[in-house]
């Protein structure tokens, strides 16, 4: 579905992306993990189609992804966006109804169609008793799950989440990755987040991509790839894995440097 | 719509020429083409007054505005930013330059009617990507730095044509008159000249309303939703350049006209650009409708400038939007 070529990337003078190869099947939860200031979000950005490589291809379903037009790649893959939605004074509907924006040709039309995908979105985040409040009434949370309803509404196959979880309480961070899975359950979607939370990154994620120094370091099922010896090496700091009493994916326990 | 046409019933009516309101009715009425063949009871003089005077400033007064509204519109909707105007941007300053420089040399009509609006286009262009180049940093635009970066060019282009100002000695008051903004002694064909540019920067600033109300998210989520965002903004950008330019080269500069009205309207009716729009351009008519009107009734001898008029409403108004601003530090548009 998304293959990743070779990809260089600079930052600001600096190497980010150094000969980064990977791909990505069809209907699976990809989790990127890695260090800060590792290129997670760099490399988001470039399979997003927003941030042009220095060198090396981004192919979606065959295709580089710089050839799609613009409106037509929002038609197959939405970006939830790190530090969600800003506080704007349009109402929750009205956003979510932004990602229709893809569908409407140049005078706005194709309206009829997107009332009931809408709707639909709306009700599946559970925002229906919210829909006419105003964006800047609502809390981080309920913001979030607003920016998830218009990615559904958008009607991607492909979905790129950067660190959703950030800012959300535990309550909030297992709600929306909950919803995140289900949706993705039901309409086969692709998946690839970027998580700052290990543990969690282990609990739904069928797959994890570890980079490291610009690079892929490891990649595989969260059993695979949450080793001790790895994590160490990458993160350089002491862990321990066990497993989760009831799902069995590993989970990580961090301990203080003086044990 | 409704009142628009009532302030331009109501401004009509009112001059200074003591000329009462029966009459100018009687007047106007008296030149649809199916009546004019009846004895006419008026002056001549006061026919030009209504006719050639009067209603040719009131039509004008509404193109300006409106020009200067959506200019404003398009500025705050592309650049996210509350407090961008043609004015504050320092573009309608950089149009006055070109304008003053083409009227201190004498050469209006170098290129035929269009002389003043494009050389004013050009420069005002120019200033724009001045001062976008000095408030650029790291790829981002600050607010603050936006406006800082407006004020600091404006002051600079104040200084040009003021050397202008005291280089010639003809042409003074022509020149002032860019710097001060006015209605005063236009006619029919500026009018006109102004027609066109609301013709297309009008539509197109509604085309785009969908695109702007997407940047109000932040620019990557309307990339991400499938704008051309690089695209939009130059042309939105482009055109409300040229809305300010065209306005500016037939009325000198009249500030906050872009700035006040586009947040009226939006406290009015919310933050959609789509209705946004269209409604600054009716709202941009009517305020500087109404400006007009007091600058040129207030004082029975003498007329005010406009743009002291508007710039005695607008500076507060900015003010206001700066505390208000600070008080919910990172909040909305």
């Amino acid at each position: 579905m998304i293959e990743v070529n070779e990809i260089n990337q600079n930052v600001q003078g600096r190497q980010v992306l150094n000969q980064l190869s990977c791909s990505f099947g069809k209907g699976r939860i990809y989790g990127i993990i890695g260090p800060n200031g590792v290129g997670k979000s760099t490399f988001l950005d470039i399979l997003s189609g927003v941030e042009k490589p220095a060198q090396g291809k981004v192919l979606l379903d065959g295709k580089d992804i710089f050839t799609y037009p613009r409106k037509q790649l929002a038609r197959k893959m939405a970006v939830l966006q790190q530090g969600g939605l800003p506080p704007v004074g349009f109402s929750v509907r009205e956003v979510v109804g932004m990602g229709r924006y893809p569908f409407q040709s140049w005078l706005g039309g194709d309206i009829l169609e997107s009332e009931s995908i809408i709707d639909t979105a709306i009700q599946s985040m559970g925002l229906k008793e919210l829909t006419h409040r105003k964006m800047d009434q609502l809390s981080g949370g309920e913001r979030q799950r607003v920016a998830l309803a218009k990615l559904m509404a958008q009607e991607p196959s492909v979905i790129l989440l950067d660190e959703p979880t950030t800012y959300l309480d535990i309550g909030y961070q297992v709600q929306l990755l909950d919803k995140v899975r289900a949706w993705q359950r039901e309409r086969d979607l692709t998946v690839i987040a970027v998580l700052h939370d290990l543990n969690l990154a282990s609990l739904y994620c069928d797959e994890l991509v570890v980079l490291h120094q610009g690079t892929v370091a490891a990649a595989g099922t969260p059993q695979e790839v949450l080793t001790a010896e790895l994590i160490e090496q990458v993160y350089e700091t002491k862990i321990s894995v066990s497993a989760h009493p009831l799902t069995g994916s590993p989970q990580i326990m961090l301990q203080p440097s003086e044990y | 719509m409704l009142l628009l046409a009532v302030s331009i019933v109501v401004s009509l009516s009112i001059g200074s020429a003591g000329i009462s309101v029966c009459d100018v009715w009687g007047i106007l009425i008296h030149q649809l083409p199916w009546l004019s063949d009846k004895a006419v009871p008026y002056s001549a003089g006061e026919i030009a007054i209504v006719t050639q005077v009067r209603l040719s400033r009131v039509l004008l007064a509404v193109l300006v505005g409106a020009c200067l509204a959506l200019a404003g519109t398009g500025f705050q909707g592309v650049l996210r930013n509350p407090l961008a105007d043609p004015y504050t941007l320092g573009v309608a300053s950089g149009s006055s330059v070109g304008a003053a420089f083409i009227i201190l040399f004498g050469l209006q009509t170098a290129i035929g009617l269009w002389t003043i609006p494009l050389v004013a286009f050009g420069t005002g262009t120019i200033t724009l990507l001045g001062v976008f180049w000095l408030s650029r940093n790291n790829g981002t635009m600050g607010i603050e730095t936006l406006i800082l970066s407006g004020v600091i060019i404006q002051a600079f282009l104040g200084a040009f044509v003021s050397f202008m100002v005291s280089m010639s000695q003809g042409v003074v008051n022509q020149i002032l008159f860019w710097l001060m903004g006015s209605l005063a002694m236009r006619s029919w064909d500026h009018a006109f000249m102004l027609i066109p540019f609301l013709a297309i920067g009008l539509p197109v600033l509604l085309i785009y309303g969908q695109a702007l109300n997407l940047f109000v998210l932040g620019e990557r989520h309307a990339a991400h939703l499938g704008i051309r965002v690089e695209r939009t903004k130059l042309i939105v950008l482009i055109s409300s350049t040229l809305l300010t330019a065209a306005a500016v080269s037939v009325s000198g500069v009249i500030g906050f006209v872009g700035l006040v009205v586009p947040h009226l309207i939006r406290l009015l009716v919310g933050p959609d650009y789509r209705l946004i729009t269209p409604l600054s351009a009716i709202g941009g008519g009517i305020f500087v409708l109404w400006a007009d009107t007091l600058a040129r009734n207030l004082m029975v001898q003498k007329e005010i400038p406009l743009g002291v008029v508007t710039a005695l409403i607008g500076a507060p108004f900015f003010a206001y939007l700066l505390h208000r601003r600070k008080l919910k530090q990172g909040g909305e548009i």
